[in-house]
């Protein structure tokens, strides 16, 4: 039986460290709401949402409170939009309506963010994934809670060079649209390189072809629980700093595990995978720069940082691993700098800067994430960061992404506000020589070699 | 009448932990069982201890044949541990299993 003092671990780490269940996201399968007229699929699109994911929020509500454990974000995520509105979409105005429909859905349901405003374009586009694309900055701009993603590359295709250079210019129009709200519909954008179809984290988030008609995927969080236990273990050899990781990330994961257990049975949707993720906050204590502290390095960024980072992501995933029967989705340590108050703190001072943090997405969970850089940045400067990122998922097998802000009339040396989850950041400065020629090529990098293993 | 009426079968059970914590003072005990009393609970188990100058109780109980929501149940001890400046918590205890047990 259960003893107080496993109690008291358990309500310490919920009440003093931050361990929450960062998101329980509904993956929704769209392609039966295809057809040929924009409003027969806005209508059918409300429809199946409601219809699946209704009950989300109140079913998420009753977990948390029998369980004692917070549920914070709960979240749909829908096949890639390119997909769905193929026939009926002539312009990337009749896309921009698909957008309406599925925020007003995401209102309906209670839920904070949908995700799947989305194009895999990694070798090629299709006349629909053009649209699509051409139309995310008005859809961000016009819309509340809509999460946008592109996937321009993976290990098997190569790079869509064509993809990278108009994400570029994307990123900078979403930006001139949202120019109001410090260009925050940036922060609802992501490209990628070998997204997977199961992630359950914004802004990425879409529900692939591979999976079932609806699934349950889960995120657990929990980087102050991580930190507090490593406390305990100060000057203490690798060997039992990688066991006190190992073991906290395998108490954090069954949490999710039983939650995501729960939530499909009451839902009456299958279970996908959880995604074992640390997920910063900007809520003090809840930061994975912190952790990289503890580790021993004196703020993230400094010489050190990538080999910490790339020994605590790795134990995440060993701890975690054996705490669920489905692990997918992303998967290991985030390294957003706004959602992160010591990623702040440490970009700040100067000890963090864009290179460090593109060496240390070599071996986190993602990419460049949460960045805000000036508003004068050449969309050719920002596809050249795609195109880099890219590149690192491309060659190592892994999945890279870029959610950069160019925070329109900002400059190095101001802050910007985005407000909740989405946290506040200085604007880093960005290398000032061009890439424009290498941009400018049409056509993609081809896939790298990865099989002559004999 | 079936003379094993009254024996309980664990793995029907439906068991949650009511966990106190806060200052010491006369009756947190009584209080929380004469609730649980009147909703027909049964504890199954109670440990306490102090835990940097704070009271801390655990009470393992049954609540498989409560009649009003889990919610009612969870709200009504907060309220009640309000009353007498302790935090009272109820949370089934599959958190704790699957969080300590392999």
């Amino acid at each position: 039986m259960i003893n107080i003092n496993e109690v008291i671990e358990t309500n310490r780490m919920i009440e003093k460290e931050n361990l929450d269940v960062r998101t329980i996201t509904v993956g929704i399968n769209l392609l039966d709401c295809a057809s040929d007229t924009v409003d027969e699929v806005c209508s059918r699109i409300r429809e199946k949402i409601i219809r699946t994911a209704g009950k989300l929020a109140a079913t998420a509500e009753t977990i948390s409170r029998e369980f004692g454990i917070p549920i914070v974000n709960k979240r749909v995520s829908v096949t890639p939009v390119s997909l769905v509105g193929a026939s009926a979409c002539k312009s990337p105005e009749d896309f921009v309506r698909i957008a309406l429909a599925l925020d007003e859905a995401a209102k309906t349901i209670g839920v904070n963010f949908l995700g799947g405003y989305s194009a895999i374009v990694s070798k090629g586009m299709t006349e629909s994934d053009m649209l699509l694309i051409r139309s995310i900055p008005e859809a961000l701009a016009r819309t509340e809670r809509i999460c946008s993603s592109v996937n321009v590359g993976s290990t098997r295709t190569g790079i869509n060079m064509d993809a990278v250079r108009m994400m570029g210019e994307t990123v900078r129009q979403t930006a001139e649209a949202t120019k109001e709200k410090d260009s925050l519909g940036c922060a609802k954008l992501v490209v990628l390189c070998n997204a997977p179809d199961d992630n359950p984290f914004m802004a990425g988030a879409f529900h692939g072809v591979t999976e079932p008609d609806a699934v349950i995927n889960v995120g657990v969080s929990g980087p102050g629980v991580v930190k507090y236990a490593l406390e305990s273990v100060r000057g203490a050899s690798f060997e039992v700093l990688c066991e006190t990781i190992k073991k906290t990330a395998f108490k954090i994961t069954r949490v999710g595990q039983l939650v995501a257990q729960e939530a499909s049975r009451r839902l009456g949707i299958p279970f996908g995978i959880i995604d074992l993720s640390l997920a910063p906050t900007p809520a003090i204590g809840d930061s994975v720069a912190d952790i990289l502290h503890e580790i021993g390095v004196e703020k993230a960024g400094a010489p050190g940082t990538t080999a910490a980072l790339a020994m605590l992501n790795d134990q995440v995933k060993k701890g975690g691993v054996m705490a669920s029967s489905y692990v997918g989705g992303l998967s290991g340590a985030f390294i957003p700098v706004s959602e992160d108050q010591g990623m702040i703190e440490a970009a700040e001072c100067g000890a963090l800067t864009i290179e460090k943090l593109e060496a240390m997405t070599c071996v986190c969970s993602v990419g460049l994430d949460m960045i805000a850089i000036p508003g004068d940045t050449p969309a050719s400067t920002i596809s050249g960061i795609i195109a880099d990122e890219a590149a690192i998922g491309m060659v190592n097998q892994k999945t890279t992404a870029v959610r950069i802000i160019p925070v329109i009339g900002k400059t190095v040396g101001d802050t910007v506000e985005f407000g909740g989850l989405l946290g506040h950041a200085p604007v880093m400065p960005v290398n000032r020589f061009g890439c424009c020629d290498f941009i400018s090529r049409k056509g993609r990098i081809p896939a790298p070699i990865h099989s002559f293993k004999n | 009448m079936c003379k094993f009426a009254f024996h309980y079968n664990i793995f029907e059970m439906n068991r949650s932990i009511i966990t106190v914590v806060g200052k010491d003072t006369v009756g947190i005990i009584a209080k929380v069982c004469s609730y649980l009393a009147e909703k027909n609970i049964n504890i199954l188990d109670i440990t306490q201890t102090i835990v940097q100058g704070y009271f801390n109780m655990m009470m393992i109980v049954d609540t498989g044949n409560i009649s009003e929501g889990f919610d009612m149940l969870a709200t009504d001890l907060e309220e009640l541990g309000n009353g007498i400046g302790v935090q009272i918590k109820c949370q089934r205890e599959e958190i704790f299993e699957k969080m300590h047990r392999i």
